[in-house]
């Protein structure tokens, strides 16, 4: 978990040494006034958390983003990472780079790239994918990933929130990644490979910057990619009970 | 930097010495307490609010503004008429005043009433740099008062204007504590039924809009006077007085319903201009815009000024009372609003927003939810006066006006059935747009020479505000013709309030009293509604003109008027400051 962390916090103070992000807001420069398209950033972790499986098996979690740009067009850094932390290796350790523009009025397109750097094989992909708010409040990223091999697959994720009162929010998010072929180095089976389910209870404690939560998150492979987890002595399916804390700047 | 504070404090002192006055400001970093918190922010002469400046018509006025913050800054003297160049709007009438620099206004006073002052840079404004202005008339005021107050009003917030924007942009909703819950949901159903509840539910859902997106900002402080509720800004009088009260609305985001438990309100000027007295006891005001009202306390006891956010999520207080430290109850807060599909039937772009409501409702796409809103007053009948958006439609569809108080649940200027039309406290008469009719029509009375349409637009998801669908970074300038008289034709398309304010010339809000439509400089346009303003356009340059709340204007709720033409200098506008504003 440590290291997952002061990698985390290395690669932030890099991004904060930019130039460009600096300032939060640029537009404030008066002579040219609001002329200037407005830019701003963001960081956010939709989840930074502690997982505890069903077999005593521990891991430090986070999914997260930094974006900085104008309503026309944000870079955006995504990071997702899973730490286990007995074998002190990355199970999975995911960066993208992305592009994003206004496609409609709720949905954004983002192309760019995406480097997997888990313990084990390394893989890097391009990225092309929609991210947007769907009726009924769902929030929706969906993206195709072509590798350097030439394998692809397709990620969706939705998340609805539920607001029990104003502060205190139950929210579901499912994220589904299908195969368009076998990689079978990186265990990944033709079909749907995996799901995992999350139900989260949050409180907003400070603002929207920090809202502590529990939940239960529930992991499953499938088909081939099942058959490969269980030929390398991996369980199929795990539950685990999660302790942490949304986070946003 | 001492002495030019005492300097400045002093000149604000001394009385105004024949018809030339010169005022000195500084432009400091201060810290504000509300009582409930303590921030940094900016003010004038050392503090926020800043000195109120008083002047007198037909005075000639040059203020010295000093600026000791570490970035540019500037004054804007709200509500004024006065050569463009004076109007301190960086990048449109000057370039700004830069740190250290002193910068002096020159400008003639040829007006009178209540006006304020505020930054134009950044988002000094919304952290504190404003004062108020009271103009004594040259001839005597067509009503009587025995004392007065400037009641300045704001909405004061724990993060700095840049944070708010930055978290506005990332999260639409970051500050909206007041969105439907699923207890919400469950008193619908009690009182809906269960399907129209779903029914309801899955039609906002399906637009992704919120009957809750009412405020953008909460979390606030209401300040009066700069001071928050607790601290209890006081006004003395004596019994059987009449007091004026100078109401000014200087908050960055913050419509306020204004009452005080047990006085009337007669309201006899808006926006600096008087206008026919018109009694109340309650009325919103919007931002940006002032309102003088007369009060007659005859008690020997303690009166609560209490001005309640429009969506209910805060408030300021203050008190008047015969002697320091009496305190009158302060009431609570009403139940949070709820936007209906009234609201939203401009959205569609319709030509006839101003008949909103039911009609807009069937045209359309929304017909489901037209009917589940209709079912549930069927269902629900009078015990439902409680929910908003059914209150007036029930009022609406059964036509019995009279039953209503005056002033309530059927107002011209809100979309019928609207869930944000005000209805008062007690019941009684709640001031109108409609209500207002200038007491002296400022110009001759004539046809308009022109009409531009200005559609106020929007995605609240993303947080960007437009006119026409255009975001003032990509827009070009508005060009009038001096001598021109031109109707303005807002139609709201979004689901949120805007007051809008046209910088250097008084604009007639129709209210379809003709010759005494009242003036005024801003003019708030509400959601599903078309609203017209007719403007003389009699001063050559190049002004501002933009949605008053902070962060729609800073996200491109903003235009660039360029008046053309007119007498000798102005003809150097083109050539003059205008360059850094650049146009599109
Ligand atoms: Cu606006």
């Amino acid at each position: 978990m440590s290291r997952g962390i002061s990698l985390i916090a290395l690669v932030v103070l890099g991004w904060g040494l930019m130039p460009t992000v600096t300032s939060a807001q640029e537009q404030i420069e008066d002579t040219t006034a609001r002329k200037m398209p407005l830019k701003v950033w963001g960081a956010q972790f939709e989840e930074f958390e502690y997982r505890y499986s069903d077999d005593d098996e521990e891991l430090g979690v986070w999914n997260g983003d930094v974006f900085y740009g104008t309503d026309e067009l944000k870079v955006r850094w995504l990071t997702k990472g899973e730490y286990a932390i007995d074998e002190q290796a990355y199970e999975q350790l995911e960066n993208q780079l992305v592009g994003q523009m206004p496609i409609s009025d709720f949905f954004d397109a983002k192309a760019g790239v995406r480097f997997d750097t888990p313990e084990g094989p390394d893989r890097t992909y391009a990225v092309v994918g929609i991210t947007g708010l769907a009726p009924q409040w769902f929030e929706i990223d969906a993206n195709l990933y072509v590798s350097e091999e030439g394998d692809s697959s397709a990620e969706l994720d939705a998340e609805y929130e539920l607001l029990l009162t104003n502060r205190l929010i139950l929210a579901a998010a499912v994220d589904a990644t299908v195969a368009f072929s076998e990689d079978r180095e990186i265990g990944v089976g033709k079909g749907l490979v995996s799901t995992e389910t999350g139900l989260r209870l949050s409180y907003d404690l400070v603002d929207r910057s920090f809202s502590p939560y529990i939940g239960v998150v529930h992991e499953r492979k499938y088909g081939d990619s099942e058959d490969f987890a269980r030929a390398e002595g991996d369980g199929a399916e795990s539950w685990y009970a999660v302790l942490g804390a949304r986070l946003s700047f | 930097m001492k002495t030019a504070f005492l300097a400045g404090a002093l000149s604000l002192l001394l009385p105004v010495i024949g018809l030339a006055g010169e005022y000195n400001l500084t432009v400091d970093r201060v810290e504000i307490d509300t009582g409930d918190f303590v921030k940094t922010g900016i003010g004038y002469n050392g503090k926020s609010p800043g000195p109120v400046l008083h002047f007198k018509e037909g005075e000639k006025v040059s203020i010295n503004v000093t600026n000791n913050l570490d970035e540019m800054t500037s004054i804007h003297w709200h509500g004024l008429i006065l050569p463009f160049e004076q109007d301190g709007v960086p990048g449109i009438s000057f370039p700004g005043i830069k740190p250290g620099q002193t910068f002096t206004y020159n400008f003639p006073i040829t007006q009178s009433g209540t006006y304020w002052f505020h930054s134009h840079s950044g988002f000094q404004e919304p952290d504190g740099a404003y004062g108020a202005i009271v103009i004594e008339p040259e001839g005597r005021d067509p009503f009587r008062y025995d004392r007065e107050y400037v009641v300045q009003l704001t909405d004061k917030h724990p993060h700095s204007g840049d944070r708010i924007m930055r978290n506005l942009k990332m999260m639409p909703d970051y500050y909206n504590r007041e969105q439907q819950t699923v207890g919400e949901f469950f008193s619908d159903v009690s009182d809906q039924g269960f399907m129209n509840t779903v029914k309801d539910r899955l039609a906002w859902g399906g637009m992704r809009m919120m009957k809750a997106d009412v405020e953008d900002l909460q979390g606030f402080t209401g300040l009066i006077n700069g001071k928050g509720p607790d601290q209890n800004w006081t006004g003395l009088f004596q019994s059987g007085e009449r007091i004026r009260l100078r109401f000014i609305n200087s908050s960055a985001m913050t419509y306020f319903d204004v009452r005080i438990p047990g006085l009337d309100m007669t309201v006899v000027q808006a926006d600096g201009n008087n206008v026919q007295p018109v009694t109340v006891d309650e009325f919103r005001i919007g931002v940006a815009e002032t309102y003088d009202v007369i009060v007659r306390p005859k008690d020997e006891k303690a009166y609560t000024i209490f001005a309640e956010s429009m969506g209910r999520s805060g408030y300021a207080r203050a008190t008047l009372a015969p002697k320091e430290g009496m305190e009158a109850p302060v009431p609570g807060l009403r139940k949070p609003a709820r936007l209906t599909m009234a609201d939203m039937s401009g959205m569609h772009g319709m030509d006839h927003g101003d008949m909103g409501g039911m009609e807009g409702m069937d045209h359309s796409k929304m017909g489901k939810m037209d009917h589940s809103e209709m079912k549930s007053m069927g269902h629900a009948g009078m015990s439902d006066m409680d929910h908003s958006g059914v209150k007036a439609m029930d009022h609406s569809a059964m036509g019995h006006g009279s039953e209503m108080p005056a002033g309530g649940a059927s107002d011209p200027f809100y979309a019928e059935g609207s869930g944000l039309v005000p209805t008062a406290a007690n019941g009684g008469k709640f001031l109108s747009y409609a209500d207002l009719k200038a007491q002296n029509p400022l110009y001759e009375e004539r046809e308009a020479t022109r009409e531009i349409e200005l559609r106020l637009t929007g995605n609240m998801e993303r947080y960007t505000w437009s006119i026409n669908g255009v975001k003032y970074e990509d827009a070009d300038p508005i060009r009038l013709q001096y001598g021109e008289r031109v109707r303005f034709k807002f139609v709201n398309e979004t689901m949120m309030t805007h007051p809008m304010h046209l910088h250097g010339m008084w604009s007639m809000l129709d209210v379809g009293a003709g010759q005494l439509n009242p003036v005024k400089h801003t003019i708030s346009v509400q959601p599903g509604t078309t609203v017209y303003m007719e403007t003389e356009v009699d001063e050559p340059g190049q002004w501002a003109f933009h949605c008053h709340l902070s962060y729609h204007a800073a996200a491109g709720m903003f235009r660039k008027v360029i008046v053309e033409g007119g007498p000798e200098s102005a003809q150097a506008v083109e050539a003059g400051t205008g360059s850094t504003g650049g146009e599109a």
